[in-house]
């Protein structure tokens, strides 16, 4: 009987429209205007069914008022553990699912409340690239129609101009165009990551959601896409949100970084910043947990106690608490803001903000 | 303790076989961690089955090797003694802990099954021992969380009773299968603090399998590094990480991301891991090495010593400084 209330549990049925509670803002913004994507606020709850007559009894807030900007030409890396919200927050600019409350600012345009047929015309603007390469290609497409789907469906070119653009697409990831015929499963891991890269470049985007682009790959082929991707921001002006829970790749590709935890961003600043001088507890311990490949580096590995929540009805304050070895009284019963301790650089803790 | 010679396992594929392990050798000493380096297909986890007796045949084929555990050769063992060995001297970790964990049973009852097996003792000592094992792994509140089942436990918890199951019965050697692949850093650093302290406490010998080189530099004593089913370098992993003999060990370094190469382009390796049925003639990396001569493409290199118990099979010296090879 166990077995099935939890699986009922977790059976999610169409996300409702929920009214949130102090949607005012506790904290100012530490972005600036010269982005080409901001997010204020943003959230994103899915009711928690149970019963007979699947009553909502809780939410799992996923999303829970998240900042976040992307600067032109720039990337920025989204790290946090798994469930924490990262893939949620890349669905919810794409629009994929509709947010419960926040704003998307995309360049000056508020794309938030938009419908499906007007988003169609931003959908060239952004694109997403996932993680797993075997499963976002089409099988019974050849990975030639496949890259040029996107350029039919928006009626971009004409059908030749449109087969030569696929040419083009695929020389740009390294990959020879006479391969267009062929079906996905005749490639490997690290040339279906790169046919799903020319796939998203095909409409000729400005922001790509880069969702777990390397974690699959072998650390071989993972350099490999890595400079690719770098190549392609270069010469085409990309910009990325890159969500990883590798910190040493995030910390290699990024510009700025968002340290995110249940549904919240803990920690923002540059990158450089960030990996020298962290504040949030979190961002410490999530730091001190890589194991570096130094074998002289023997020092026992700083484990924080214990695992992510369920972000399923989290307890008031600090969304931290459960685990930092810091948490005093206020963090329990206070909501914390996000307070800015220096040049674009932000974190949510009281203790170490001073505040 | 245990030593693994010239092993060769072939599986069975269309119009042919595919030499998922091609000799390999190697060895483990009493109490000593060794880590079995490589990308996916090498032949690292197919290694681990065989020295369980585990591996599916067919499609898999024990072509010819041996491995000594203690003096016995387990590849003659019959499937009982074999079983005697199994669990009770060596256990192994998969990678997977939800797939592995059987979710009709609680983990009480499997942890149980394994000590069972070996040996006859009454229920009340049985659970006892059972909530020692879950103790010793750092299990919360042991008493209560016996009664549980698999999907009532997290990630993290579900990869430390995979592990007290595997010490259930105090063995010699544990075989860990990326333990830790499928977790979050601050798990994956938990379950690693508990290797070292398990292994410290009770001198028992490690063979961790993983294609993490920073994982590899925390806990290794002795790397072997896999590429195409043979072992390419190996040697103690100081002698790894800063003397790095082969192209391939070094490439795989350089490759990895860091925040200091950040600015710089990283260090990639052309081309993909060959197919384990096509491999290619000669050294197998070849077709991928910046050093490659033209004996590479035909002839096997044999292993050249470095000292120390180092060893590459490469015939290229490798000049640091000026960052070529030479003869």
């Amino acid at each position: 009987m166990g077995i099935l209330a939890d699986v009922r549990l977790f059976m999610i049925k169409k996300p409702e429209k929920v009214e949130i509670e102090n949607c005012t803002m506790i904290s100012t913004s530490p972005l600036s205007n010269q982005d080409i994507l901001r997010v204020e606020g943003l959230k994103k709850y899915f009711p928690v069914r149970r019963g007979f007559f699947q009553n909502v009894i809780g939410w799992i807030k996923a999303v829970d008022g998240v900042e976040l900007s992307i600067g032109r030409h720039k990337t920025l890396g989204l790290v946090g553990e798994s469930g924490c919200g990262k893939s949620t927050i890349g669905q919810l600019i794409l629009k994929l699912i509709d947010p419960d409350g926040g704003r998307i600012m995309y360049r000056d345009k508020e794309i938030t409340r938009l419908s499906q047929g007007e988003i169609k015309p931003l959908r060239k603007e952004m694109q997403i690239i996932f993680q797993d390469p075997f499963g976002s290609l089409n099988p019974r497409m050849t990975v030639g129609q496949s890259i040029d789907e996107g350029l039919r469906v928006l009626h971009m070119k004409g059908h030749n101009e449109r087969s030569e653009r696929v040419e083009e697409l695929m020389q740009m990831v390294g990959i020879s165009p006479g391969a267009a015929d062929r079906y996905p499963h005749e490639f490997s891991g690290g040339q279906r990551q790169r046919i799903g890269i020319a796939r998203a470049l095909s409409v000729e985007p400005s922001l790509i959601i880069c969702d777990e682009p390397v974690s699959a790959l072998d650390v071989s082929i993972r350099s490999q896409i890595i400079n690719l991707l770098k190549e392609l921001q270069d010469s085409l002006g990309l910009s990325y949100l890159f969500i990883s829970h590798d910190l040493t790749v995030v910390g290699y590709i990024s510009d700025s970084i968002a340290v995110m935890y249940l549904g919240q961003i803990m920690e923002y600043g540059p990158a450089g910043v960030l990996y020298d001088n962290p504040l949030h507890p979190y961002t410490v311990a999530l730091l001190s947990a890589i194991p570096e490949p130094d074998p002289d580096d023997r020092r026992e590995l700083k484990a924080l106690k214990g695992e992510v929540p369920s972000p399923f009805n989290p307890p008031p304050g600090c969304k931290f608490q459960g685990r930092c070895p810091f948490v005093e009284k206020r963090c329990r019963e206070e909501d914390v803001a996000f307070y800015q301790v220096g040049d674009g650089h932000a974190v949510r803790c009281w203790k170490v903000a001073g505040g | 303790m245990l030593s693994v010679k010239d092993l060769k396992v072939y599986f069975q594929v269309d119009g042919g076989f595919s030499r998922a392990v091609d000799g390999v050798s190697f060895e483990i000493q009493d109490g000593e961690t060794v880590c079995l380096v490589g990308e996916s297909g090498c032949g690292k986890s197919v290694s681990a089955l065989t020295i369980m007796g585990i591996l599916p045949q067919p499609p898999g084929k024990i072509i010819g090797g041996t491995i000594f555990f203690k003096g016995q050769d387990l590849l003659l063992m019959k499937e009982e003694e074999m079983q005697k060995v199994r669990g009770n001297h060596i256990a192994m970790v998969f990678q997977e802990p939800m797939t592995s964990l059987n979710p009709v049973f609680t983990i009480g009852d499997q942890i149980e099954e394994a000590i069972r097996i070996h040996e006859r003792i009454d229920e009340a000592e049985m659970r006892k021992r059972s909530i020692q094992a879950l103790k010793d792994v750092g299990m919360p509140s042991p008493e209560q969380r016996i009664n549980d089942y698999p999907h009532q436990l997290s990630g993290g918890q579900r990869q430390r009773v995979m592990i007290a199951m595997a010490l259930a019965c105090n063995p010699d050697l544990v075989i860990a299968d990326e333990p830790t692949t499928a977790l979050d850093v601050t798990v994956q650093a938990q379950i690693l603090n508990l290797f070292k302290d398990l292994q410290q406490k009770r001198r028992m010998s490690l063979l961790y399998i993983t294609h993490d080189l920073g994982v590899v530099a925390k806990i290794a004593d002795q790397i072997y590094v896999m590429y195409a089913g043979i072992i390419l370098e190996k040697g103690a992993a100081r002698d790894i990480f800063y003397n790095p003999c082969h192209p391939y060990t070094r490439a795989l370094l350089a490759s990895l991301p860091s925040r200091s190469k950040r600015g710089s382009k990283l260090y990639s390796i052309p081309g993909s891991v060959p197919d384990p049925a096509h491999t290619p003639k000669g050294c197998p990396f070849h077709p991928r090495c910046s050093f490659a001569l033209e004996s590479c493409t035909s002839q096997f290199p044999g292993m050249s010593d470095w000292g120390n118990g180092h060893f590459s099979r490469c015939p290229v010296i490798y000049d640091k400084e000026a960052g070529k090879g030479g003869n």
